[in-house]
């Protein structure tokens, strides 16, 4: 078995008196690809905020490649190999692509990097790195452009590079097929594979259950902020507690 | 060169020095509504300085700029605290306290200002203003200006991908607080005279117009939009008693046909483009 990349453990969450999260636990292996589902409310984005250091969590470690991170903030954990996408695409509106997929790299630039003029210098290495994510994903088309015009499904795959930029071993994803039509899931899904052979864990909050099938070997269902499954996919449809959260008791 | 050309060009620099201090907040999602006041601290530092130690022009203008960059960089941590619009309200509130500690202090000369022996001539401020406007391209061509970018645009992602938004914030603020200070020292040294009165709201409006009439997408913004505001007021001269009505339907005018400001990014995108088709396929 390969070692675990990432830790949850006994992690809960509350905002006031409403609790999001109790007393959840999984493990993520190094090189899976591993799903968080579960019924709208259960608390999965919460969970990605807590592993992303958005929140802090009231009780419970995070440990990533075995450090507890609980103490470190969000804007450090990048540079530990952890990146992520949003629920709602969040590029930077006011950069062109190739200025999204370079911010990615901001985690590994150092002092004298933040002085070069990168923006204006034609052979700037930063931006060929850029530049070459981009054309060996097949999305070389789109790098002077705003993201604003560009269609919905090519702006889910800049995001993803963006977060490649930092070279992470973990990526989260959030929703990554949501609002994609059948064709555009279909590639996403062939992206994300090619992503994972490149050596990157993919941990992905995500409704749409054949993507889930199809790209994923492990997952942990969430319900009402706690986890009732831990296991490979193929043991989602005979799990009691699983049917019982999708389809109700008399299921 | 004519008197009165010479005079308009030194305001002329003043002025884009003065919303550069303004368009570097801008750049990263602050508005600041104080300006006069950074650069009122500027003024009076460079009076106050040239007439208790009688030091030289670069050094005066040096300390002005220091000064401006330490209380730009102190005031920041409480205004930082805000948001929106109580972030301009607090700005707005600093600018009103520098005027009214002004106004009341005998040693600055309260309601009458001060007096300056010492002077610079106009090509000090143009040169000045060559150095801040390289340096702002500069600033904004780099990765700190690509973060700043990100934090205007959206400072938890930028958060996420690893920006310190707080240094960035922090130091849009500094840097700002710098720039007004050696405006204010220019202003003071050029003409030779500074009162508290000069420093007031509608300075604060009008720098803050500046830049955004100009645009605050790319560093042409502060330039065009200062440059706009100095000049287009002296061609209307011909209006007489119109010339504000006309220069107010033309702000109006440009904020309906250009709500993000004459200079947008894709505006200089396309110009760049046609200029180097090579190199913006890389931008």
């Amino acid at each position: 078995m390969a070692d675990p990349i990432l830790q949850i453990s006994s992690v809960s969450k509350n905002f006031g008196g409403v609790v999001v999260l109790e007393d959840v636990s999984f493990v993520v292996e190094a090189g899976a690809r591993h799903a968080l589902i579960g019924p709208n409310g259960a608390g999965k984005t919460t969970m990605f905020n807590v592993i992303s250091g958005v929140y802090q969590q009231n009780a419970g470690d995070v440990l990533f490649a075995g450090q507890n991170i609980n103490d470190i903030p969000s804007r450090k954990r990048i540079a530990l190999g952890m990146a992520r996408s949003f629920q709602n695409i969040r590029l930077m509106p006011h950069l062109s692509v190739t200025e999204n997929v370079m911010l990615g790299q901001h985690s590994q630039a150092g002092i004298l990097d933040l002085l070069k003029p990168i923006m204006v210098m034609p052979r700037a290495h930063d931006k060929e790195r850029a530049v070459e994510l981009l054309d060996s994903f097949g999305l070389e088309a789109f790098q002077g452009r705003s993201v604003s015009e560009l269609p919905y499904g090519v702006r889910k795959k800049i995001e993803v590079v963006r977060a490649l930029m930092a070279n992470p071993r973990l990526l989260l994803l959030d929703e990554p097929a949501a609002g994609l039509n059948v064709a555009e899931t279909a590639t996403l899904h062939d992206f994300l594979v090619e992503v994972a052979e490149r050596g990157v864990t993919l941990l992905l909050v995500e409704h749409d259950m054949p993507f889930v099938n199809k790209l994923c070997e492990t997952v942990t269902v969430m319900n009402f902020g706690r986890r009732i499954y831990d296991g490979p996919v193929s043991g989602l449809r005979e799990d009691k507690n699983v049917l019982e959260a999708y389809l109700g008791a008399d299921a | 060169m004519s008197g009165y050309l010479s005079g308009l060009i030194g305001i002329l620099g003043i002025n884009i020095i003065f919303a550069y201090s303004i368009y570097v907040t801008a750049a990263t999602g602050q508005l600041n509504l104080g300006g006069a006041g950074f650069q009122a601290i500027g003024a009076y530092s460079c009076a106050v300085l040239s007439e208790m130690f009688g030091l030289s022009i670069p050094f005066l203008l040096l300390l002005s700029t220091i000064i401006g960059a330490t209380v730009g960089f102190l005031i920041a941590f409480p205004i930082l605290r805000t948001r929106g619009v109580y972030m301009v309200l607090a700005t707005f509130a600093f600018a009103e306290i520098v005027a009214g500690v002004i106004l009341n202090s005998d040693s600055l000369g309260g309601p009458t200002g001060l007096v300056l022996s010492d002077y610079i001539e106009t090509d000090v401020i143009i040169w000045s203003t060559i150095g801040v406007v390289v340096f702002c391209f500069y600033l904004m061509s780099t990765r700190i200006g690509l973060a700043m970018r990100a934090v205007h645009d959206d400072e938890a992602v930028a958060d996420l991908l690893g920006v310190n938004r707080r240094a960035v914030q922090v130091g849009a603020f500094a840097i700002g607080g710098a720039l007004a200070g050696l405006s204010g020292g220019l202003y003071a040294l050029y003409f030779g005279f500074v009162e508290a009165q000069y420093f007031n709201a509608f300075l604060s409006i009008f720098v803050l117009l500046y830049v955004l009439i100009g645009g605050t997408q790319t560093a042409w913004g502060a330039l065009i939009g200062a440059s706009f505001f100095t000049l287009v007021p002296e061609l209307l001269r011909m209006g007489d008693d119109w010339r504000f009505f006309i220069f107010g339907v033309i702000i109006v005018v440009m904020m309906i046909w250009r709500p993000e400001g004459m200079v947008t990014r894709q505006a200089i995108d396309r110009i760049t483009l046609k200029l180097f088709p090579v190199v913006r396929r890389h931008g």
